[in-house]
């Protein structure tokens, strides 16, 4: 799966994983938004460690995550995005909308 | 400038295709030895074009993408990536960052900016009904085994 669903107290953890163009997001929308509705989380991290490749389809991805989030008031942070998916988000100006976290990753941080 | 080699591959514009065509491009690079930040560059620029010849140039319709990536001498690498879909009416608009026709489908509208940002030169041939090319261009840094 390109996304692994994690809940921390009030926190949900989107562990995405492999390459997140146009194809491969459409999936993980669904799983992430299904995520949402059903726990109402106050925060969404998106867990980038595991990202081998992002084009803009990832930035639309996060957008309306965030989109979602602020539509229940909670808020989205980008956890561990590898440097050449932090350079296509830094270009989008995205962490004007989610905090972008270089280290450590959720995973690292809950073991 | 001198062709050192040269592919086409057409294939059909479904968006499974958005990967092989990363694939593809990676596979001819390597004889030209990019840096990661490079490959990953050129990757990324490739997925986008190929990306809006899925989503915006075969919106209503079906057909194929032609890939066309050639090494050039000098260390440069040309890539075009063209259609045969509904075309652009105003390419400066469309060229904008965060101008997008497909909002609903969560489009950014920065895939010619990434393609920009990652490439030497972008340039944009479209006529409405009759398709759309995307040529880009970028110079390989000489590899540091290679400088001597």
């Amino acid at each position: 799966m390109p996304v692994a669903m994690q809940s921390e107290n009030s926190c949900l953890v989107a562990s995405l994983s492999g390459e997140l163009d146009h194809h491969s997001v459409r999936l993980i929308r669904e799983e992430i938004d299904t995520a949402i509705a059903e726990q109402h989380p106050s925060q969404l991290a998106l867990d980038f460690s595991g990202v081998t490749f992002m084009d803009s389809s990832g930035i639309g991805l996060i957008l309306g995550r965030c989109k979602v989030m602020g539509g229940i008031g909670g808020t989205t942070t980008i956890y561990s995005p590898p440097p050449h998916i932090k350079r296509v988000m830094r270009l989008s100006g995205i962490e004007r909308l989610a905090k972008i976290e270089s280290t450590p990753s959720r995973k690292e941080q809950s073991n | 400038m001198k062709t050192i080699n040269s592919m086409k591959f057409t294939f059909p514009a479904i968006s499974v295709n958005e990967q092989t065509s990363r694939a593809i491009v990676s596979a001819f690079l390597v004889q030209a030895d990019p840096t990661i930040e490079e490959l990953a560059d050129i990757r990324t620029a490739v997925s986008e074009a190929v990306t809006n010849a899925v989503v915006h140039g075969y919106r209503n319709s079906s057909g194929n993408v032609e890939l066309c990536i050639k090494l050039l001498a000098s260390r440069e690498i040309y890539i075009r990536v063209k259609d045969k879909g509904c075309g652009i009416n105003d390419i400066k608009k469309a060229m904008e960052p965060l101008y997008t026709t497909a909002p609903q489908e969560e489009r950014a509208g920065l895939g010619f900016a990434v393609m920009q940002s990652f490439m030497d030169s972008v340039h944009v041939r479209s006529k409405p009904d009759s398709g759309t090319a995307v040529i880009m261009r970028k110079k390989l840094k000489t590899p540091p085994c290679r400088t001597s």
